[in-house]
């Protein structure tokens, strides 16, 4: 069962200003973006994962989220970023500097604001 | 350069049975760009982890989407399985299998309908959808229902097929394959279907990567990118080797999923010949402690789940991220230039999913 | 015109659902179950609709797309909702975005349980629905001014 591709689970612990160079390496290393996505601790605290994936297996960054709520787009990199971003704002409160295609808290309409925030 | 006219698009539109809105910009007939805008069909589902525990958010997140909710009920079980590191048997994990991809089988053709039904071609989507019923009732009488089926677990399966209802299975299948191939040479040959589908929408392999296309859009456009190769299920076993089209048109993303249709075909029989005796469910007991990821293929390309325990019968945190999210920017990429008559066929070509998108 | 007898057209509309129960409304239609056989198609446009068939249950986006489709229907008119989403919300009751079933926007005459919703259940309640819109019909007739949505009956 371990040799496996899915059994292996690759998590980095990523600084947020370290961030958009982490990116561009996984980028220039022909990487594909997976996904990314936000969670919501226990401690109230928010770190986003992105996932990246290259033949088969995935390479993970986890980046918490700083108090003010900011962190840079990836955009420039991964163009399709731009629907988890979005998504991660409007659900999350989590504003993206920079971001290639903002709908401005549109993309989702919401009954609540920012559901997952730690705030609601 | 011509005025610029903003067309509407959806959500509520004859071809598609869900909604999305698209905003085309046209120059004349051309479109010139898109800004897709989601969110009709958002539930807000992953938050149910704070209410539901994991053994019931199974039941959930099956229901992110009526087509491929075995795919979801398998993805979420396995993902739950993986953090309470646990391994499901390996009778389950060829009942799995089948059923995976007996639903590919029923996807792929509800979507040759659709297709069918998008340009017009009202008695062919009819054809594929009679042939889909054989499909469903295979459904019925293994797991009691014909598109919400809850039959995957955490831990294994709910329900065992005997050898006889395998047999029968298999025989429907081989039954059904010369009206799939008669239906298929449609799609292949006739002019109607090929004028709107040949030379349409072209992604090139470059785009596909750097969008990050999934599933049959991505290996039509010659990317060899398939989930099943990470090791899931028995896939390994079965000597499963994905479809690769090179063309990147509709033609070419059309012809790997009838293709696709066929192999899984093949890959249940190989499964039926193959299965072993066993017990079918290992318990699921225990708090989720750890985190872990799941990736899956789908009818519609590759789908993610991500769970994460805190230590309690709850999770902190259960995400899927679904084909057809990941294949918007290819959809956008696809639609610019295109002309507005083409909009309903491209749209449909990468099998849009709107409630697993939104969620 | 709408005493005129003729075949009711439906419009299909998915509220929030999981798909499950559109492509039952689907499958109706085609060669297994085939309502197309009694005259009911499947329409795109409101304006031709007699039947309004909603899946799933309504959120704070499409809340104003369904009532608007309602709106754009002709008099008489008859609302099927189709499954437990459409009903009351279903397993989606408790997500923060889910506002309810269908009939807390527009009124709902027919009710289809079922997650999801079978063919069979979904055909039974659009017969019954004929037999709602028949009555409306009348009520028309006898120039009662604007038919009331009162009449709720259980598919």
């Amino acid at each position: 069962m371990s040799e496996k591709k899915f059994m292996i689970q690759n998590f980095e612990q990523v600084e947020a200003s370290n961030l958009l160079p982490r990116v561009r390496e996984m980028f220039e290393g022909g990487y594909r973006l997976g996904q990314a996505c936000a969670t919501k601790q226990a401690d109230g605290n928010i770190f986003v994962l992105y996932s990246f994936d290259k033949d088969h297996v995935l390479y993970n960054l986890k980046v918490n989220v700083p108090s003010n709520l900011e962190l840079q787009s990836i955009t420039d990199d991964y163009w399709p970023a731009f629907i988890y971003e979005n998504e991660m704002h409007d659900l999350f409160g989590i504003t993206f500097k920079h971001l290639a295609l903002d709908y401005q808290g549109k993309f989702f309409k919401v009954s609540t604001p920012t559901p997952w925030n730690p705030q609601n | 350069m011509g005025k610029r006219t903003i067309i509407p698009f959806g959500p509520q539109h004859p071809v598609l049975p869900e909604p999305v809105h698209l905003d085309l910009v046209m120059e004349d007939e051309k479109v010139v760009d898109v800004i897709p805008s989601i969110g009709y069909i958002h539930r807000g589902l992953e938050k149910l982890v704070e209410k539901k525990e994991y053994t019931e958010m199974v039941y959930v997140i099956e229901r992110i989407c009526g087509i491929c909710s075995f795919g979801h009920g398998w993805g979420a079980s396995a993902v739950i399985e993986g953090a309470l590191g646990i391994e499901a048997p390996a009778r389950a994990q060829y009942l799995r299998t089948i059923w995976h991809e007996l639903s590919r089988v029923h996807s792929h053709l509800l979507w040759l309908g659709l297709l069918a039904d998008g340009f017009g071609f009202d008695s062919l989507f009819m054809h594929c959808w009679r042939i889909r019923e054989h499909v469903l009732d295979l459904f019925e009488k293994t797991t009691g229902g014909r598109v919400i089926f809850s039959v995957c677990k955490v831990g294994g399966v709910r329900k065992d097929i005997d050898a006889m209802t395998l047999k029968e299975i298999v025989d429907t299948l081989n039954s059904l394959k010369p009206e799939i191939e008669e239906v298929a040479e449609v799609f292949r040959k006739d002019a109607s279907c090929r004028n709107r589908m040949v030379g349409v929408g072209t992604l090139s392999y470059d785009d596909a990567v750097a969008l990050g296309a999934v599933g049959p859009v991505a290996r039509g456009s010659g990317v060899v990118q398939d989930m099943r190769l990470t090791g899931a299920g028995v896939y390994d076993e079965l000597g499963f080797e994905p479809i690769i089209e090179t063309a990147g048109d509709c033609q070419a993303r059309t012809e790997v999923r009838i293709r696709e249709v066929f192999q899984s075909i093949e890959l249940i029989e190989k499964a039926v010949a193959m299965i072993p005796d066993g017990p079918i469910e290992v318990p699921a007991k225990g708090n989720v402690e750890n985190e872990f990821i799941m990736r899956m293929e789908q009818p519609r390309g590759e789908a993610f789940y991500y769970a994460k325990g805190a230590g309690s019968k709850f999770l902190e945190r259960m995400r899927v991220r679904t084909p057809t999210n990941q294949n918007i920017p290819a959809l956008v990429h696809m639609l610019k230039g295109c002309d507005l008559a083409d909009v309903p066929i491209l749209v449909l070509t990468i099998d849009p999913c709107i409630s697993c998108t939104e969620r | 015109m709408a005493n005129i007898k003729r075949s009711p057209w439906l419009l299909h509309y998915d509220g929030s659902s999981c798909n499950g129960c559109d492509i039952e409304v689907l499958a109706c239609l085609t060669p297994m179950y085939d309502v197309e056989r009694f005259g009911i198609i499947n329409t795109g446009n409101p304006k031709h609709a007699d039947i309004f068939l909603v899946t799933g249950s309504v959120n704070a986006q499409n809340e104003s797309v369904v009532r608007q489709i309602y709106e754009q229907m002709p008099e008489p008119k008859v609302v099927v909702a189709i499954g437990i989403c459409a009903n009351n919300g279903g397993i989606f009751r408790e997500c923060y975005n889910i506002k309810g079933g269908v009939d807390t926007v527009i009124p709902v005459d027919v009710y289809v349980p079922g997650c999801a919703a079978r063919p069979e259940a979904i055909i039974d309640g659009v017969v019954k629905g004929l037999g709602v819109l028949a009555e409306k019909r009348a009520a028309m007739d006898v120039k009662e001014a604007i038919p009331t949505n009162t009449a709720k009956e259980e598919a």
